[in-house]
């Protein structure tokens, strides 16, 4: 055991903690704090993989919108779920099982694979080539195409929230 | 030594399977949108990984996307949760079935 293996060992087991939490939890406003402790785990994972552009990146948008966005969704729809009703669907044993058979499938696949038991290789020194990553989304011979489709889904996304979430007045 | 692949696939795939069990088991919209962000994050986790393991860039720029798309998701899908709130009082996915056929 190295010292990096114990901070991903420890990093790990509070994140999958904390996803039990999220799924568990009665209170919607808990599970979105637990919600932020799982996105905080894998922002240092990708620490950890030395890809220190998308630990930033995961930190600004995950947790600094997507989380701050269901707080708000949270607080807007107040004593919408009594809390003392059963919380789960009648068949949960059958999800049970199909989710374990689910995650022994992919296990089972994935350690098919060669690599599996190597040391993980972590992003060149100095993290990832981002003069290189900025000029692949914009070079008509990289992805340019599904970069600006990608800013047209990120456009037709706010109008349609827009439109969805504001009150109008009776005709 | 640093830490093998394995520890990260596999706790990309617990993490999945939780998100899975989060949006087949409970009834409440929000955890169930919760849930589902943690799929992603999951998903983009193992693509990190590979993306850092063969060195490619087009793995960095899947997850850029990735990002991208649940950020409109989660726009779109908390308006539509405001307003069913504001309509039916409720966001208990059981009661959701006026479009039953």
């Amino acid at each position: 055991m190295t010292i990096m293996q114990i901070i991903f060992l420890i990093t790990a087991s509070v994140t999958l903690f904390a996803a039990l939490m999220v799924v568990s939890t009665r209170k919607m406003m808990h599970a979105a704090m637990w919600l932020i402790l799982v996105l905080f785990g894998v922002t240092i994972t990708f620490a950890l993989l030395e890809t220190r552009f998308f630990a930033i990146v995961q930190l600004v948008i995950y947790i600094g919108a997507i989380a701050i966005l269901i707080i708000f969704a949270v607080m807007l729809t107040r004593r919408s779920m009594n809390a003392d009703v059963p919380q789960v669907n009648r068949n949960w044993w059958l999800v049970m099982v199909s989710s374990l058979a689910l995650f022994v499938g992919l296990v089972t696949v994935m350690s098919v694979w060669e690599g599996f038991f190597v040391t993980a290789r972590t992003a060149p020194p100095g993290g990832e080539n981002l003069v290189q990553l900025g000029t692949a989304l914009v070079d008509p011979n990289g992805f340019v195409l599904p970069f600006e489709v990608a800013s047209l889904v990120l456009l037709a996304a706010m109008v349609g929230a827009i439109y969805v979430a504001a009150e109008r007045k009776e005709k | 030594m640093g830490i093998p692949v394995s520890y990260y696939l596999v706790l990309s795939a617990i993490m999945f399977v939780i998100g899975i069990l989060g949006v087949l088991l409970r009834r409440n919209a929000l955890v169930t949108f919760m849930s589902l962000e943690m799929m992603f994050n999951a998903a983009n986790l193992i693509f990190v990984t590979f993306a850092a393991y063969y060195r490619v860039l087009t793995g960095q720029i899947f997850v850029f996307f990735v990002m991208t798309v649940a950020a409109a998701e989660v726009a779109v899908g908390l308006a539509l949760m405001v307003a069913i709130f504001r309509t039916k009082h409720s966001i208990d996915l059981d009661q959701m079935s006026s479009l039953k056929g």
